[in-house]
C-alpha cells in the first residue's frame, strides 16, 4: 500500500528560482490496484513516480510504502525491493549481456541464495513469456522483448508494487501490445499493484483507476469512464482522450443522444448502432 | 561495416570449451599468450597452429568467424610485418636497392611477428567468444579477489567490464545511426585527406558522447532501483565450480606447454651443433 500525504517537491534552478514540480499531492493506493497516471510532458508525473521508491525524497510531506517512510535511510533497500520500477528505454536498464543473467541482477544484489535465484529467474521469464530467449543477448531482441526482459528483472525481485514510467513510449505497436498484455497479466494473475505512468490514452483505459496530474497537482482521480467524460477539461490541459470517446463527445455536441462515457470501440459501435435504429 | 567488429562478443553455443571454468580459461589464455612468444621456430608455430585449430574445432566456433575477427587487425599485422621486414639488420642480404635491404633474419622476424599477432588475436577472441561476459567478469573478480585485501576494487572493475561489454553493440548501433543522420544532412566522411576525415568525425563523436552520458545516468538509476549497492554480500546466479573437465583441460594445456618448451630446447640444441 502506498500513502502519499502533502507531497511537495521543488528544486533550485540555475538562475536561482525555486521551481515547484509537485505541489501538495495526496493519494492512497491500495494493494492490487491498477492505477494509470496521466499528464503531459513536464506535468510532474515522472517526478511523482520517482518518489515512490525513494529515488527522489520529498521536500515536504511524506511518502509511505507498506508502512515504511521512504525518507528513512536505513530502510532504503527495503523500499526499493518493495517497489520495482521499469523505465522508458529498455536498452538503458539492461545490465548484463545475457537475458537470464540480467534477470538475476536484482536477486544477486539482494543476496538471494543461488538455487532460489535460479527458480525466481525461470519463473520471471515464464511470466513475461521470454523463457525461450533466456540465453540470448539482449541487443538481438526487439524493443518489446527487451522491455519484457526488463520487466522480468523487476519481477524476480518479488516486489509488491511495480511503477512503470512510460514503458511503451519507445516501442512499435506490436511491442506495445506485448508489454501492455504483460502488465495486465501481472495485475490480474499475480495481484501485483501496478502504477502505470503514461500519456497514451488507450493504455490508461485498461487501468481500473486514472489519476490526472497537471502542473504538479492531482486534478482528477477516478475510474477511466468518469475521467474521460471530461473531454474539454482534458484537452484544455494538453491531453488527448481515446478516439472513440472523442467521437461520441463530438456527436453529443452536434445534438445526438449518445452516452458520454464511451471507452472502447465495441461500446462506440453499439451506441452508434442504437442511434441509427 | 561497424557490425563486423566482433571483439568482446559472446556466442552462446554448447561446447566443452564453453563449459570450462572461466578462471581456468583466463589462466589458459594467459599461458597461451606466453607460449606463443616462446615458440619462435617453424615446428613451434606448427604446434601452436595445430593446438589453436583443435581448440577452435572443439569450441564449435566457426573458423570464418575467427578470420573475421582478424580482419580489422589486418592493417596492423601488415604494417608490423613490413617494418620487421625492412628494418631488421643481419647478414645474408638477399636483396639490396639503395638504402633498402632485405635480409634473411628480416624475413624470418616479419613472418614471426605476423604469426604471433594472428595467434594472439585468435586466442584472446576465443576467450570472449566462448565465455559469457558475466562468467568472464566473475572469473576476473575471483582471480583478483586475493588483491582486494590490499585495496584493489575487484568487484568494481568486474562490474565496469560487464557494463562496457554489454554496451559495445548498443553504442555501435547508435554510431551507425548518427553517421546516417549526418550523411543525410550532407556530411562527407569519405573524401579529403586524413586530417579532413578526422575532423569530419567530430560531429559523430560529440552526440555519441552526450548520449553515452545520458545512458550512463539512466542505467545508474535503473541499477539503484534494482538494489545495486556494490559488491558486498552479492550472490550469483551461476556459481563458479571446478569440475573434472577443467582438470582434464589443465592437463592438455600442460602437455601443450611441454611440447612448446621441448621444441624450443631441441631447436636451441640443433642451432648449437
Amino acid at each position: 500500500m502506498i500513502e502519499v500525504s502533502n507531497l511537495v517537491y521543488s528544486y533550485v534552478t540555475d538562475d536561482g528560482n525555486n521551481e515547484q514540480v509537485l505541489k501538495n499531492i495526496n493519494i492512497k493506493i491500495e494493494k492490487g490496484e491498477f492505477v494509470a497516471v496521466l499528464g503531459h510532458n513536464g506535468s510532474g508525473k515522472s517526478t511523482f513516480a520517482k518518489h515512490l521508491n525513494a529515488i527522489y525524497l520529498p521536500v515536504g510531506g511524506t511518502v509511505y510504502v507498506d508502512g515504511i517512510n521512504t525518507a528513512d535511510e536505513d530502510k532504503l533497500w527495503e523500499v526499493r525491493s518493495h517497489v520495482g520500477m521499469v523505465f522508458q528505454n529498455p536498452d538503458n536498464q539492461i545490465v548484463a549481456s545475457v537475458v537470464e543473467e540480467d534477470v538475476a541482477f536484482a536477486c544477486e544484489n539482494l543476496s538471494v541464495p543461488p538455487a532460489e535465484i535460479r527458480k525466481r529467474v525461470d519463473d520471471a521469464l515464464e511470466t513475461v513469456g521470454m523463457t525461450e530467449y533466456k540465453n540470448h543477448s539482449p541487443h538481438m531482441l526487439s524493443g518489446g522483448q527487451k522491455q519484457r526482459v526488463a520487466i522480468a528483472g523487476i519481477i524476480a525481485m518479488k516486489p509488491e508494487i511495480i511503477v512503470m514510467d512510460e514503458p511503451t513510449a519507445m516501442l512499435d505497436p506490436i511491442g506495445r501490445r506485448e508489454v501492455m498484455k504483460t502488465i495486465e497479466d501481472l495485475n490480474t494473475k499475480f495481484g501485483i499493484t501496478i502504477i502505470l505512468i503514461t500519456h497514451n490514452m488507450d493504455e490508461a483505459v485498461k487501468a481500473k483507476r486514472v489519476v490526472v496530474i497537471d502542473s504538479g497537482k492531482i486534478i482528477i482521480d477516478d475510474t477511466p469512464r468518469n475521467v474521460f467524460k471530461n473531454v474539454d477539461l482534458l484537452r484544455a490541459i494538453g491531453l488527448d482522450v481515446p478516439q472513440v470517446t472523442l467521437l461520441a463527445h463530438e456527436l453529443r455536441n452536434r445534438g445526438y443522444d449518445i452516452r458520454d462515457d464511451v471507452l472502447t470501440v465495441d461500446e462506440c459501435t453499439e451506441e452508434i448502432y442504437k442511434l441509427c435504429r | 561495416m561497424l557490425r563486423d567488429i566482433t571483439i568482446g562478443q559472446y556466442f552462446p553455443i554448447e561446447s566443452p570449451i564453453h563449459r570450462l571454468d572461466p578462471r581456468f580459461k583466463i589462466m589458459f589464455t594467459l599461458a597461451y599468450i606466453i607460449l606463443v612468444f616462446f615458440a619462435d621456430s617453424l615446428p613451434g608455430y606448427i604446434a601452436v597452429a595445430a593446438f589453436s585449430f583443435v581448440v577452435v574445432r572443439i569450441s564449435k566456433i566457426k573458423l570464418s568467424l575467427i578470420l573475421k575477427s582478424l580482419k580489422p587487425l589486418a592493417v596492423i599485422i601488415a604494417v608490423t610485418a613490413i617494418i620487421n621486414l625492412f628494418f631488421t639488420g643481419g647478414e645474408n642480404i638477399l636483396f639490396r636497392w639503395k638504402f633498402i635491404k632485405i635480409t634473411q633474419t628480416g624475413i624470418v622476424s616479419a613472418v614471426n611477428m605476423a604469426l604471433r599477432l594472428i595467434f594472439l588475436v585468435t586466442g584472446s577472441s576465443l576467450l570472449t567468444y566462448t565465455t559469457s561476459p558475466i562468467m568472464l567478469t566473475g572469473g576476473i573478480e575471483s582471480l583478483l579477489s586475493p588483491f582486494a585485501k590490499i585495496g584493489l576494487p575487484a568487484h568494481e572493475l568486474a562490474m565496469m567490464m560487464t557494463i562496457a561489454l554489454r554496451f559495445i553493440p548498443t553504442l555501435l548501433e547508435e554510431t551507425e545511426k548518427i553517421i546516417m543522420a549526418q550523411k543525410a544532412r550532407g556530411a562527407d566522411f569519405e573524401s579529403g585527406n586524413i586530417f579532413h576525415r578526422a575532423k569530419a568525425l567530430i560531429p559523430i563523436l560529440v552526440p555519441l558522447f552526450i548520449s553515452s552520458f545520458r545512458r550512463a545516468d539512466e542505467l545508474a538509476t535503473a541499477m539503484e532501483c534494482r538494489c545495486y549497492r556494490g559488491g558486498k554480500n552479492r550472490t550469483s546466479l551461476k556459481q563458479l565450480s571446478i569440475c573434472g573437465s577443467d582438470w582434464a583441460a589443465l592437463c592438455c594445456m600442460l602437455f601443450f606447454a611441454a611440447v612448446i618448451i621441448a621444441i624450443n630446447i631441441l631447436d636451441v640444441r640443433l642451432m648449437g651443433y
